[in-house]
C-alpha cells in the first residue's frame, strides 16, 4: 500500500474540509482498503468518517426507516426496530458477504460504492429511499448514476438513508458462489398505490423491473410473472452466469420474492 | 498407559500454537539487514521479449538490485527440472522445454516470471516494478487442452505440443476383450483444472552469509531436503554441503508445495549476489497465477461388460494438460500415478490407456492431492456408474460384483494389492448412509420441489510412495524412501527427526504416539522435528499419503534399533544376559524377576558411560555412548487404501443450485494411529472434492488471462456449502509395513468427485461435467424437460 495521510474527523464539517479530488471517506473500509492494497486505488489523503457523531444509528417512525451512514450491515441485520418495520431489510443486512464483512462494512459505504452486485441498492431503489447528504437530499432513482457511479459530488458525505416502510416486501438473493455478492438481487416492495421491484447484480447498475412491476400491479401474486418475458439483452454475462441466465433467475427470483412477501 | 496410544484420539499438539496465532511461518520470519522482492511477470500467456530494460527502475527509490534472465545465464543457473523421465510408446524420450527461472526471451504464461526487483522495502520495490520495461511481442496463446495438438508449438522443437505419447496396458488383449463384449459402455469426460490454494500463500527468503559462505533459504516447501538438492544439483545455486533449506510452519501444500519454485532459485541466488536476505511473499493473486495448477484432462473411456454385469474390459484415452512447463512431478502424475489406478478396485483382466500430455500457454500444472487417483477414480467410477445402470443393475450390487476378492492380487496393468476387503466398506456405507430408505428421501425432497440424487464412488488408490526400485525403473528421478532419527536425550525426553514434513498432517501428533507407544515415554516428553536441513537426516518430504507408511515406519525402525541397544546396555546394568532383558512400556525387565530399568535410565547412562557417585553404568565392550539411531526405511510395495463413499444431494428445479445434503465415507486406511486426525484428513479431503465437483474450476479466456486469479471469482467451497459427514472405518492392514498403515492423506478429493457428480447426474437425468455450476445444471435441466417433451 502507498503511503497517505490519515484524518479521523468530529464532524462533517471537517471531513468536508479535508476532502479533495485525492481523497477517500473512510467507513468500513472493506472497499477502500483492499483497492488501495491492490495498488487499484491511489488516494493522498483518507478521512475516516467513523468517530463522527450522529451518523450512525437506527430511527424509526411510521413511515419511514432512517439508517445513518456509519451504521454496519450487522447493525442492521440484528436490529429489532429494522426488523419490525421492514424485515427484508434486515435479511438483505444479513446476507452481505461474511460475518467479518458484516462488521465493518457500512451503509453508506455500500451505495456510495454503488457495486453492480452490490445488495442495498436495490433496496434503496425498491423502498424510496432518500439519500440525505451533507448538501441535499438525493430520490434513489436519481442517486445510482452508472457502474461505481452515483449522484454525489467531490467532498458530500452521506448521512442518512431514509427509506419509505412498505405494506409488504422481499428480497431474494441468487448469491455468486465465489464472491457471495448478487449474480441476481431482486426486491420486491409492495405500497398502497404502486409496487417497486428493483434488480442488481444484472446490469451495469440497479434498476426497476417495469414488465415485472405492472404484471404485478393488477396482480399480486407469483402467478401473475407466468408470462412474463425477460429479455436478456444488454445483461452481464460472465464465467459465473450467462446474461440468459440473469433473465431466467430475475423471473424465479421475483417469483419466490412475491411468494416471500411480507 | 502405553498401548493406549495408537489408535486413541489424542488432541493435536500444534493445535496450541496454530490455534493462538502462534505460528512461525515464512511470512513472520524476518532477518536483519533484510531486503523485499517483487517479480515482475508477464501480463501475457505467450510472447517473445526483445529487450527487458530496467535502466529507469534501477534509478527509483530504494532499489537495491534488479535482476533479469540475463543475469541468471550468465551466472549458469540452472533450470527449472521435471523429476520423472516418462517414455513415450515409440521408445522415444520426453520433450521437455527450457523453464529458466527468470525469462530468457519467451514468457508462456501469464505470471511467468521475468525480473526481480529487490528494494529496501515492498512497496519501494513495487513502484520500481512499474518502471522495468519489458518490450513484449504477443504471439497467439494456445489455451485449451483440445486445441494443444492441433497448434502450432509453442516450445521450439516440441511436436504438436506433445511432451509425450504414454501407453500402459495390453492393447491386443483389450481390444480382444472389447471384441468379446455383449455390452460396451462409453463416456466423454473432462477433469477440470484446479488451483490448490494452500491457506498460507508461497514465501522465500534467501540468506547469504558471505563470512561462512552458507546460503540458507527459508521456503514454504514440503520437502525441504527435496528442494535443496534440486536447487543444488540441478540450478547449481548453491553446493549441498553449504546450504541449508529451512520449511518452517507450513500452511498447507496440496502438492503445490513440493517442487522448488523460481521464486525459490532466484532469492536464495539474488542473496548471494547483493549479500543481504531477499525476502519474497506471494499475494494471492500470485499464488492463483504462478502456483502449480492441478487435474485439467480429456479423457475418453469404454468399458466392455458381459450381459451378468461382469467386467472385462477398461480402454482409456486421455489428454492431460501440463500448462508452459514440465514440473517436478508432472510427468509422472498423469502416467504411472493415474493408469494403474484405472482398473479400481474392481477384478478386471484387461486394460490399456493412452495418455498424451500437452503443453498449453496456462500456468504449469502438477500433483495436487491425490495426484494421479482423483483423475482415475472420476474416469472408473462414473463409467462403473453408467454400466450399471445401463445393464439395469443396482450400484452396490454391479459394484460387488465385480470387485477384487483375493488376496493378494495382481492386477492386470502395474499394482499388487496385498490386501483388502470391498465387500466390508461398502456394506457399512450402505447401513450408515440408510440406503434402503432413499427413496422415501427422494419422494420428500420431491414435496418440497426439490431433485435428489444419489451417487456412488468405491475407491482403491496406491500411496506410501514408495519402493524406490520400482519408481526408478519408471523415470523417478529420485528414491523414494523416508528418513528417522531418534535422539535420547540425557534427561530421558526425547527428539525425534523425520523427512516427513508436515503441514497440516499433524505429524507432530501421530508420529509422537507412535514413538510414545514403542519406547514408552510420555508424548508431552516427545518433539517430533522437520523441516531443517541442517537439523535431522536427508527426508524426501511428504506427498502422496506416503508420511505415515513410510516415514512412520522410519520412525518404527529407528525405535526398534534404540531398544535393541538400551537391551545391550541394561543387561549389563542389570547384571544379565541380552536376551534374558525384555522391553515393556519403557522399561527393561529381566525375565522372571523384579530387576529392571527404565528406558530413561538407559539413556542417562548411555551419556554418562562410567562411574562417578552414584552413578554407575559402565557401557557393555564394544557399545559406543550415545542413544541415537537413524533409520532410512524403502517400501517393499505402495499401500493400497480403498473405501466407499456416498453422496446424495439436492437440486433446486427452478435455479439449477446443486447442495450436498448427505455424505457417508467409510475408509479402509489399515491401521489408524490417531481418529481425530485421521477424520480431520478426511473432511478437508472431501471438501476439496466436492469442492471440484460443485465448484472450483480454473478459467482461461480465450487469450490466456486467468479469470478466476481472486477469491471473487475462483469458488473456494466454504463450510456452509457442506452437510455434516457421517464416517465409518474398517480395517485390512497394509502387509508392506509394520504399522499395518495404508495412508489418509488424499482419498477424501480422490472419492468425492464421482460420487458427488454420479448424485448430480441421477438426481437431473443428464450428462454434465464439473463443476456442476447452478446453470449448468440448469441448462441440463431444461434440456432434459425437452427432450422428455419431444418423446
Ligand atoms: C469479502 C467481501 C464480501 C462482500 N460481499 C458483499 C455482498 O455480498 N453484498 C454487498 O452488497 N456488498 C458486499 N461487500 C461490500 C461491503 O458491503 C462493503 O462494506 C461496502 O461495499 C463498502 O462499505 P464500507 O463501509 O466498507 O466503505 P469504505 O470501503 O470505507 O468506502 C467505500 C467507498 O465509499 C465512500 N464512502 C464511504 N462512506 C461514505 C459516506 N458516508 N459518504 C460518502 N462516501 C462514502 C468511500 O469514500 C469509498 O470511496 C463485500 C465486501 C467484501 C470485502
Amino acid at each position: 500500500m502507498k503511503g497517505f495521510n490519515f484524518h479521523s474527523v468530529k464532524n462533517v464539517k471537517e471531513a468536508k474540509k479535508l476532502a479533495s479530488g485525492k481523497s477517500a471517506f473512510l467507513a468500513g473500509g472493506m472497499t477502500t482498503i483492499p483497492a488501495m492494497k491492490l495498488r487499484l486505488a491511489l488516494y493522498s489523503d483518507i478521512i475516516d468518517i467513523k468517530n463522527i457523531k450522529d451518523l450512525s444509528g437506527i430511527k424509526v417512525s411510521s413511515k419511514s426507516l432512517r439508517i445513518g451512514a456509519t451504521t454496519k450491515h450487522a447493525e442492521v441485520a440484528s436490529s429489532k426496530e429494522v426488523k419490525r418495520a421492514i424485515s427484508s431489510l434486515a435479511h438483505l443486512a444479513d446476507g452481505i458477504g461474511d460475518p467479518q464483512v458484516r462488521n465493518r462494512g457500512t451503509i453508506g459505504g455500500s451505495i456510495a460504492n454503488n457495486d453492480p452486485a452490490a445488495d442495498y441498492p436495490s433496496a434503496c431503489l425498491a423502498l424510496n429511499a432518500i439519500i440525505h447528504t451533507s448538501d441535499r437530499k438525493i430520490g434513489a432513482d436519481k442517486f445510482f448514476k452508472g457502474m461505481f457511479e452515483t449522484a454525489l459530488k467531490k467532498g458530500e458525505l452521506i448521512q442518512t438513508v431514509e427509506f419509505q416502510v412498505p405494506d409488504k416486501s422481499c428480497y431474494v438473493k441468487f448469491p455468486n458462489p465465489a464472491s457471495r455478492y448478487a449474480i441476481v438481487g431482486v426486491y420486491v416492495a409492495k405500497y398502497k398505490k404502486e409496487v417497486n421491484v428493483a434488480v442488481t447484480g444484472v446490469e451495469s447498475v440497479v434498476f426497476r423491473c417495469k414488465k415485472i412491476e405492472s404484471a404485478l400491479k393488477s396482480n399480486f401474486s407469483s402467478s401473475a410473472l407466468d408470462s412474463v418475458k425477460i429479455s436478456s439483452s444488454g445483461f452481464n454475462s460472465d464465467i459465473h452466469a450467462s446474461s440468459d441466465y440473469r433473465a431466467h433467475l430475475i423471473k424465479v427470483l421475483a417469483k419466490k420474492a412475491v411468494a416471500g412477501c411480507k | 498407559m502405553a498401548s493406549s496410544l495408537i489408535g486413541s484420539r489424542v488432541e493435536r499438539k500444534e493445535d496450541k500454537k496454530f490455534l493462538t496465532g502462534k505460528g512461525r511461518y515464512t511470512a513472520d520470519i524476518n532477518l536483519a539487514n533484510q531486503t523485499y522482492a517483487y517479480f515482475v511477470r508477464s501480463p501475457h500467456a505467450r510472447a517473445t521479449i526483445s529487450k527487458v530494460d530496467i535502466s529507469k527502475a534501477s534509478n527509483a527509490p530504494g532499489v537495491v538490485k534488479i535482476l533479469t534472465g540475463d543475469d541468471l545465464a550468465k551466472d549458469k543457473i540452472g533450470g527449472l527440472i521435471a523429476g520423472w523421465k516418462i517414455v513415450s510408446q515409440d521408445g522415444t524420450d520426453m520433450k521437455c522445454p527450457p523453464h529458466p527461472p527468470l525469462a530468457n526471451n519467451t514468457v508462456n504464461f501469464v505470471g511467468d516470471h521475468v525480473a526481480i526487483v529487490i528494494a529496501e522495502t515492498l512497496d519501494q520495490a513495487k513502484d520500481a516494478a512499474e518502471k522495468v520495461r519489458v518490450d513484449y511481442k504477443v504471439l497467439k496463446a494456445v489455451v485449451n487442452t483440445g486445441d494443444a495438438m492441433n497448434s502450432k508449438p509453442i516450445h521450439d522443437g516440441i511436436d504438436k505440443n506433445l511432451c509425450y505419447d504414454f501407453l500402459l496396458g495390453d492393447k491386443g488383449k483389450t481390444d480382444e476383450a472389447f471384441s468379446n463384449a455383449d455390452k460396451v459402455v462409453k463416456l466423454d469426460l473432462v477433469n477440470n483444472r484446479l488451483i490448490p490454494n494452500a491457506m498460507e500463500p508461497r514465501a522465500a527468503i534467501g540468506d547469504y552469509n558471505p563470512s561462512s559462505e552458507e546460503l540458507t533459504l527459508y521456503t514454504a516447501s514440503q520437502n525441504p531436503h527435496l528442494s535443496r538438492l534440486i536447487l543444488s544439483a540441478f540450478n547449481a545455486v548453491h553446493p549441498e554441503h553449504k546450504f541449508r533449506v529451512v520449511a518452517p510452519d507450513v500452511g498447507g501444500g496440496f502438492g503445490s508445495k513440493i517442487n522448488a519454485y523460481a521464486e525459490d532459485v532466484v532469492v536464495a541466488w539474488a542473496s548471494k549476489k547483493i549479500e543481504r536476505p531477499v525476502k519474497w511473499v506471494a499475494e494471492r493473486t500470485e499464488s492463483f497465477l504462478s502456483d502449480n495448477h492441478g487435474r485439467d484432462h480429456l479423457t475418453h473411456v469404454e468399458l466392455a461388460l458381459k450381459n451378468d454385469g461382469k467386467i472385462t474390459g477398461i480402454k482409456v484415452e486421455t489428454i492431460a494438460n501440463l500448462g508452459a512447463y514440465a514440473l517436478v512431478f508432472a510427468t509422472v502424475t498423469p502416467t504411472y500415478l493415474y493408469a494403474p489406478l484405472l482398473i479400481g478396485p474392481y477384478d478386471i483382466p484387461a486394460a490399456c490407456c493412452n495418455v498424451k500430455t500437452v503443453y498449453t500457454n496456462t500456468a504449469p500444472t502438477d500433483a495436487y492431492r491425490g495426484a494421479g487417483r482423483p483423475e482415475a477414480t472420476y474416469v472408473v467410477e462414473r463409467i462403473v456408474t453408467e454400466a450399471a445402470k445401463e445393464i439395469g443393475m443396482d450400484q452396490a450390487e454391479f459394484r460387488k460384483k465385480n470387485f477384487i476378492n483375493k488376496f493378494p492380487h495382481q492386477q492386470c496393468l502395474v499394482h499388487n494389492i496385498d490386501s483388502g476387503d470391498y465387500n466390508a466398506h461398502l456394506d457399512k456405507a450402505l447401513e450408515l448412509s440408510d440406503y434402503k430408505n432413499f427413496e422415501n428421501r427422494r419422494s420428500q425432497s420431491s414435496a418440497k420441489g426439490k431433485l435428489r440424487g444419489i451417487g456412488f464412488s468405491t475407491y482403491l488408490e496406491a500411496c506410501g510412495i514408495a519402493p524406490s526400485a520400482v519408481v526408478m525403473s519408471i523415470g523417478a528421478g529420485v528414491g523414494l524412501w523416508e528418513s528417522a532419527e531418534i535422539r535420547f536425550n540425557a534427561t530421558g525426553n526425547v527428539s525425534v527427526f523425520t523427512g516427513a514434513h508436515s503441514h497440516g498432517q499433524s505429524h507432530d501428533t501421530t508420529f509422537a504416539q507412535i514413538v510414545g507407544e514403542k519406547l514408552g515415554v510420555p508424548i508431552e516428553n516427545i518433539d517430533i522435528i522437520h523441516g531443517d536441513t541442517d537439523k535431522g537426516p536427508f527426508g524426501m518430504g511428504t506427498y502422496g499419503s506416503r508420511s505415515l507408511a513410510v516415514g512412520g515406519t522410519a520412525i518404527v525402525k529407528a525405535c526398534d534399533k534404540i531398544i535393541e541397544k538400551g537391551r545391550k546396555v541394561a543387561a549389563k546394568m542389570l547384571e544379565a544376559k541380552p536376551e534374558e532383558v525384555e522391553f515393556k512400556d519403557g522399561e527393561f525387565i529381566v525375565k522372571n524377576s523384579n530387576k529392571k530399568k527404565t528406558i530413561g535410565e538407559i539413556a542417562f547412562a548411555c551419556y554418562l558411560p562410567g562411574t562417578y557417585g552414584d552413578i554407575k553404568s559402565p557401557l557393555p565392550e564394544g557399545v559406543e555412548p550415545g542413544l541415537v539411531e537413524t533409520s532410512f526405511f524403502d517400501p517393499s510395495n505402495f499401500s493400497f487404501p480403498s473405501g466407499t463413499h456416498i453422496c446424495e444431494v439436492e437440486v433446486d428445479q427452478d435455479t439449477g443450485e446443486t447442495k450436498v445434503v448427505k455424505y457417508t465415507v467409510v475408509d479402509d486406511f489399515g491401521t489408524i494411529i490417531n481418529p481425530l486426525v485421521v477424520e480431520g484428513q478426511v473432511h478437508g479431503g472431501v471438501a476439496q472434492g466436492i469442492g471440484q465437483a460443485l465448484y472450483e474450476n480454473a478459467h482461461y479466456d480465450e487469450s490466456g488471462q486467468l479469470i478466476t486469479a481472486s477469491y471473487m471469482d475462483y469458488t473456494m467451497p466454504r463450510a456452509d456449502n457442506f452437510p455434516e459427514f457421517k464416517l465409518g472405518f474398517t480395517s485390512t492392514p497394509a502387509t508392506s509395513n509394520p504399522l499395518g498403515a495404508k495412508g489418509c492423506g488424499e482419498a477424501g478429493t480422490i472419492a468425492a468427485p464421482p460420487a458427488v457428480m454420479n448424485a448430480v447426474i441421477d438426481a437431473i437425468g443428464e450428462d454434465i461435467s464439473m463443476p456442476a455450476t447452478s446453470e449448468k445444471v440448469c441448462n441440463a435441466l431444461q434440456k432434459n424437460k425437452k427432450n422428455k417433451e419431444a418423446a
